[in-house]
């Protein structure tokens, strides 16, 4: 089958692999019929992430069509012929963070555990196509992907809604979701969200549905914003001017109320904190660049909450602890407990108050993820997020 | 089986609070080196020594103090070397007081997601050990008290250690302690505790290995080298238990396709 594989910063290669199968009896095996491109796998495009290996297969937001069901999968949860969306964190459904609904903190789905634990202390779940610290799984960039504990992992979704309404269930909608979740929202409300991305365009959706008065948008790339704006968001440009001034301003000087950061590790900016980053980064001392994270912190209002759905992989430099504490800040943060969410944000869908597909601007067969990783890096064509199509 | 909560590492520490719990440095007149290889060494000595002497050099000064050195060890059957490295050819058995002297002490604990029964009938049928434990090749029960158990070891030193063991101590649902016989290629014993926690967090399961490793610290130094710290290894076999438990099987990637940058690809091997 034909599989998306990393080949190095920058490179990435569409190999002819040998097709998955059942490992475990738990697995399932799914045909992809939408896989997408996410941001957090430009820090994998972009070499930032450790534990790479040439020929890693890519890609954790896929959906498709269950053709195999290994023996512990029961008949009445999985079958061949569903159609699933698949959520990109594995999780085994019975440990005490899958009990506790912490999914993305599954202590059984990550093989390399121990390696994990050298950097992190205890180790998240295995994710789908993303490194082998965490598990090295064959990703879903590909025709046919093996899904382990599918009968937690693969939700079903109705006939009647396409595969661009569902496919972002599998990451960026809950993703989003969680981000102005864990802001706790209260009426009255405004939050500022850094970061126009896909992520970014559902935080700032997932705010007004969970009732902020404002959402600010702040970016640099004027086709994102414009599309923050049509969401209903306060935009600020930050290539046009001082962030911190603005919100400052717009809030009748007191700062948002929280502030998510849906940038993470390769954050952008042009004053000297972001500059030390890319000389930091450049000679191995800081593992990313937290511009965005700094700013966050520093804008919030006192006694408000940064929430940060933004990647971040290992080792960060110059943050305000100082700003932190003494502002009472509350800090929440995580990869995304997709399994948490699946359901009601489907329901959402069902019903009308969303329809995800809006952050779609490219459609490209699989055969051109090379060309759709640099469109997609590099911002071009006024992209905002690339779906591929394994059939196209 | 005795009723006291008695576990092998119990014995071991027991032993050292003796009043004649004898310290390293005292030990400097033990036999060490068994018998037959004392007589290789006398007459290797005596050898090296005739050696030397008839060189009437330096260097044969030296092969005839080597000489020395080994008729030394065949008389008095105690070696400094194997001293200092912690080996024994002398005696078979493991009693407290080798492990004391020469053993290597392992604890680990994790809390598993099941309760203590079910985690107590999978540990207790010793069968199942191979299944978690990367180290061991196949486990077999003889009778209701003894097991015959197969480990993996590096081919240079054979290829495989075995040796049988009887249960210590085996109080259902709460501990399991076993020990190896006189005999064992690597003494060894070990305990496996459980223990109920509160608020649906399940069980806490507390391992204890104790193993006099063959080749003294050497050995472990050597199979450290290769990455097998017993602390290590020890660990991930309890986390292959507790996803065994918990899920019924354990993570893996091996077999899964992955590319090989050029076109084609290739089932994944290795992590």
């Amino acid at each position: 089958m034909k599989a998306v594989t990393w080949c190095g910063t920058q490179k990435v290669s569409v190999d002819n692999v040998p097709d998955p199968t059942i490992l475990n009896d738990r697995d399932a095996i799914i045909k992809v019929t939408s896989t997408c491109i996410c941001g957090s796998d430009l820090h994998l495009y972009d070499g930032f992430i450790p534990t790479m290996q040439k020929g890693d297969i890519l890609g954790h937001e896929f959906m498709g069509e269950v053709v195999e069901v290994g023996e512990g999968v029961p008949g009445d949860k999985l079958k061949p012929g569903d159609r699933v969306i698949i959520p990109f964190t594995i999780a085994c459904g019975n440990c005490f963070f899958c009990k506790r609904q912490l999914w993305s903190c599954c202590d059984n789905s990550n093989p390399n555990a121990w390696l994990a634990e050298k950097l992190m202390g205890y180790s998240p779940s295995g994710l789908f196509g993303y490194s082998h610290m965490t598990g090295g799984y064959a990703g879903g960039q590909a025709e046919y992907v093996r899904v382990p504990f599918a009968d937690v992992g693969a939700f079903k979704v109705p006939a009647d809604l396409s595969d661009d309404k569902v496919v972002f269930l599998t990451d960026i909608y809950p993703t989003g979701y969680m981000a102005a979740e864990n802001c706790n929202i209260q009426p009255g409300d405004t939050i500022a969200v850094w970061g126009c991305g896909p992520v970014g365009q559902f935080t700032i959706k997932s705010c007004f549905l969970l009732g902020a008065e404002r959402v600010i948008a702040i970016d640099a790339v004027p086709e994102r914003l414009e599309m923050a704006a049509r969401s209903g968001a306060i935009t600020i440009n930050m290539a046009d001017e001082y962030i911190y001034d603005r919100l400052r301003e717009l809030t009748g000087g007191i700062g948002p109320d929280a502030c998510i950061d849906a940038v993470g590790m390769e954050a952008h900016g042009m004053t000297l904190d972001a500059a030390y980053d890319r000389f930091a980064t450049a000679t191995f001392m800081e593992t990313e660049r937290p511009h965005v994270l700094r700013q966050a912190i520093n804008c919030c209002r006192k006694g408000g909450t940064v929430s940060i759905p933004g990647v971040y992989g290992g080792i960060a430099d110059k943050i305000p602890m100082g700003a932190m504490m003494n502002k009472s800040l509350t800090i929440r943060t995580g990869q995304t407990h997709v399994h948490r969410y699946v359901p009601k944000l489907l329901e959402r869908i069902q019903k009308g108050d969303i329809d995800p597909s809006f952050v779609i601007t490219h459609k490209l067969p699989l055969s051109q993820a090379p060309h759709a990783y640099k469109l997609f890096q590099k911002k071009q064509d006024k992209c905002i997020k690339v779906v591929l199509k394994p059939g196209m | 089986m005795t009723t006291t909560d008695r576990t092998w590492s119990q014995s071991v520490s027991e032993y050292s609070r003796r009043p004649n719990g004898r310290r390293k440095s005292e030990q400097s007149q033990d036999v060490n080196v068994g018998g037959s290889e004392r007589a290789v060494s006398m007459a290797a000595g005596s050898l090296l020594a005739l050696v030397g002497i008839s060189r009437r050099s330096l260097p044969g000064l030296l092969i005839a103090g080597l000489g020395a050195d080994l008729i030394y060890r065949g008389a008095t059957g105690h070696c400094h070397l194997y001293d200092a490295i912690g080996v024994n050819t002398a005696r078979e058995s493991g009693r407290p007081q080798d492990y004391f002297e020469r053993g290597i002490h392992v604890e680990q604990s994790y809390l598993i997601n099941k309760p203590r029964q079910e985690l107590y009938q999978f540990w207790h049928n010793f069968e199942n050990l191979p299944r978690i434990m990367s180290h061991l090749e196949s486990v077999r029960v003889i009778d209701e008290k003894r097991s015959h158990w197969v480990a993996k070891a590096p081919s240079i030193a054979g290829g495989k250690m075995e040796w049988d063991a009887e249960f210590i101590n085996d109080e259902p649902n709460v501990v399991i302690a076993w020990r190896s016989l006189p005999g064992a290629d690597v003494d060894n014993a070990g305990s496996v505790r459980f223990l109920d926690r509160t608020h649906d967090r399940g069980t806490q399961v507390s391992v204890v290995i104790d193993y006099i490793p063959p080749a003294g610290r050497i050995g472990k130094w050597i199979a450290m080298l290769f990455g097998e710290a017993p602390e290590q290894q020890i660990q991930e076999d309890l986390r292959r238990f507790k996803r065994m438990m918990e899920t019924g099987e354990i993570p893996t990637t091996q077999g899964q396709p992955r590319g090989t940058c050029d076109g084609s690809g290739k089932r994944q091997q290795g992590w």
